[in-house]
């Protein structure tokens, strides 16, 4: 059934959009990443306007992520204290990323600088993932299944003021690395157009040492709020929110984010890292072949009074 | 106005041999939710105080043209192992759509003086004002092949049915992708690639009803429009979540 989307402006079809909506949603609710960094280049790929995708992918991103913290808090599984503080900073950084996008806008070039970023963090995040994963994976089978609590090594993390409990969590680390993580989630999400929880999840773990669990759900929750006042940002500067485009999105996205939840919590937690690194992996490999390869078409037509 | 100056000097004529008599099959395209394309039929009758003029070769032109916009199109060049964008030419005008029907192809019943004249082809139907650089040709002709594999420009050699050299008829089929705004349908008359009569008539294409009321409420109170998506978004995540939480009691 084709369906014209008023602000998009072209007619598509509206079960194709249920579907990219439903897989996306699992794969947010299963690793707590609002999947627009998948969403976004389907979306230029079935022929939706970037300017479009990137604003409308930015609300779907508020109803999936809401439907899987709901889901997260009736387990108790989001630290809150640790997600207002991301937030914080999170809001700052998008703050700070709409106004070094609209720079980079000004000379031109921006889509490459937008994939140049993908391919960059995510064959960074994606190889450190796979790799770690992989370690955790080959140690638990040498265990023999017998997990030995390994206390947690103290870096430098630990070493910085305005320490903070985090009971959740089960941290008392300073505030400035979460704050700080925020803020260059926020950037990045500004730039790339996605919620960021593909960053934010590793740098959770990694850096803040914060239990895999707790992470997926307080990733989400920072995510509702910096992606909803993206999205405020677009409707009011750009006019480029879809409606029609974000409900059909969001109704096959919120179901599956609900099951995803639901099978992410019977996987182990190393599997499911290397999981998220796998895909992570495949779509970083997709944008670099991209850039790499000679495109059958080498015009593209844009809208007119370029500087 | 290129195109109305030819109006004029056609009206101007004193006696016309030949004259178009028009109808069309819709004065107006609504795009509705489920608008998935839209056929318009242009027909038509050739009126004559006379016989039939022999020997002479007749040809009718349909065009129908969406509004005017600028576009910028990019050639990508390899710099560093990567494709980037390098070039860029604006064009001016450029249709954003754009359909030629005829009865003959088209350089057999218009002269080439005429087509630029007239700015009948479509290759003449983009214009790049002011800036003829050097090899902007290519990037007129990507943009011609581009919006064609979109079905957005079409040539259609054979798209004009002609019996007896009076009635005449055409197809023109509109995609689903299309701007809104006024389109101009245009017939002309040509005898031995001279131009003899024309005709135009204005189809207004507009989104209507639910299609209307949110592109009107995204552009004219976007800050209430942004508010209901995300009360949208919220109402659909908590929907789904108490959904399940019911499903699985």
């Amino acid at each position: 059934m084709q369906i014209y989307l008023p602000i998009a402006e072209v007619s598509v079809n509206a079960f194709l959009l249920l579907g990219l909506g439903g897989i996306v949603g699992i794969l947010s609710g299963m690793f707590g990443v609002g999947g627009g960094f998948l969403m976004t280049p389907l979306l230029f790929f079935i022929g939706i306007p970037p300017a479009v995708a990137v604003a409308t992918e930015a609300n779907q991103i508020v109803a999936s992520s809401f439907s899987g913290v709901l889901a997260h808090l009736k387990r108790k599984t989001v630290d809150l204290k640790m997600g207002t503080v991301l937030l914080v900073g999170g809001l700052v950084g998008s703050g700070l990323g709409i106004i070094l996008f609209n720079y980079l806008k000004a000379l031109g070039q921006v889509d490459l600088l937008v994939k140049l970023c993908y391919v960059i963090f995510l064959g960074l995040i994606g190889a450190l993932m796979f790799i770690e994963s992989l370690n955790a994976i080959r140690k638990s089978n040498k265990a023999g299944g017998t997990a030995v609590p390994t206390r947690r090594k103290h870096n430098w993390v630990h070493n910085l003021p305005f320490k903070m409990k985090f009971r959740v969590s089960g941290l008392y680390i300073s505030v400035i690395p979460p704050l700080l993580v925020g803020v260059l989630v926020g950037i990045l999400a500004a730039i790339m157009g996605v919620g960021g929880g593909f960053i934010m999840v590793p740098a959770m773990i990694y850096l803040l040492g914060m239990p895999t669990k707790v992470v997926v759900g307080t990733s989400l929750f920072q995510i509702i709020f910096v992606t909803a006042f993206t999205t405020m940002l677009h409707a009011t500067t750009n006019y480029t929110v879809d409606v029609v485009l974000a409900v059909l999105l969001l109704v096959g996205g919120v179901v599956g984010a609900q099951i995803g939840t639901r099978i992410g919590v019977k996987m182990k937690a190393e599997q499911l890292r290397i999981l998220l690194a796998i895909m992570v992996l495949a779509v970083c490999g997709k944008l670099a072949f991209d850039l790499l390869v000679q495109p059958a078409e080498l015009f593209s037509i844009g809208a007119g009074g370029h500087s | 106005m290129i195109r109305l100056v030819a109006l004029l000097l056609v009206m101007a004529l004193p006696v016309r041999a030949e004259e178009i008599v028009l109808g069309l099959s819709r004065d107006e395209i609504a795009i509705t939710a489920t608008f998935e394309g839209s056929d318009i039929e242009i027909f038509g009758a050739i009126k004559r105080e006379e016989a039939i003029p022999q020997g002479d070769d007749l040809g009718v032109i349909v065009t129908v043209a969406g509004p005017d916009k600028p576009v910028t199109v990019r050639r990508k060049d390899r710099r560093l192992g990567i494709w980037v964008n390098t070039e860029a030419v604006d064009i001016d005008v450029a249709p954003s759509f754009y359909a030629v029907a005829t009865n003959k192809p088209l350089p057999e019943i218009l002269t080439v003086q005429e087509d630029i004249n007239t700015r009948i082809s479509t290759r003449r139907a983009i214009r790049s004002v002011g800036r003829s650089a050097f090899g902007s040709d290519r990037f007129s002709d990507a943009l011609i092949r581009i919006r064609a594999g979109e079905g957005l420009y079409q040539t259609l050699p054979e798209g004009v049915w002609v019996k007896d050299d009076t009635l005449f008829r055409a197809r023109i089929s509109l995609p689903a992708n299309l701007t809104e705004g006024d389109y101009r349908a245009e017939i002309y008359l040509t005898r031995n690639g001279q131009i003899i009569d024309l005709y135009s008539a204005t189809i207004p294409v507009k989104k209507v009803g639910l299609e209307r009321w949110l592109y009107n409420l995204a552009h004219d109170n976007p800050f209430l429009y942004g508010l209901m998506s995300l009360s949208i978004a919220i109402a659909a995540g908590w929907g789904a979540s108490a959904a399940f939480s019911l499903l699985r009691r």
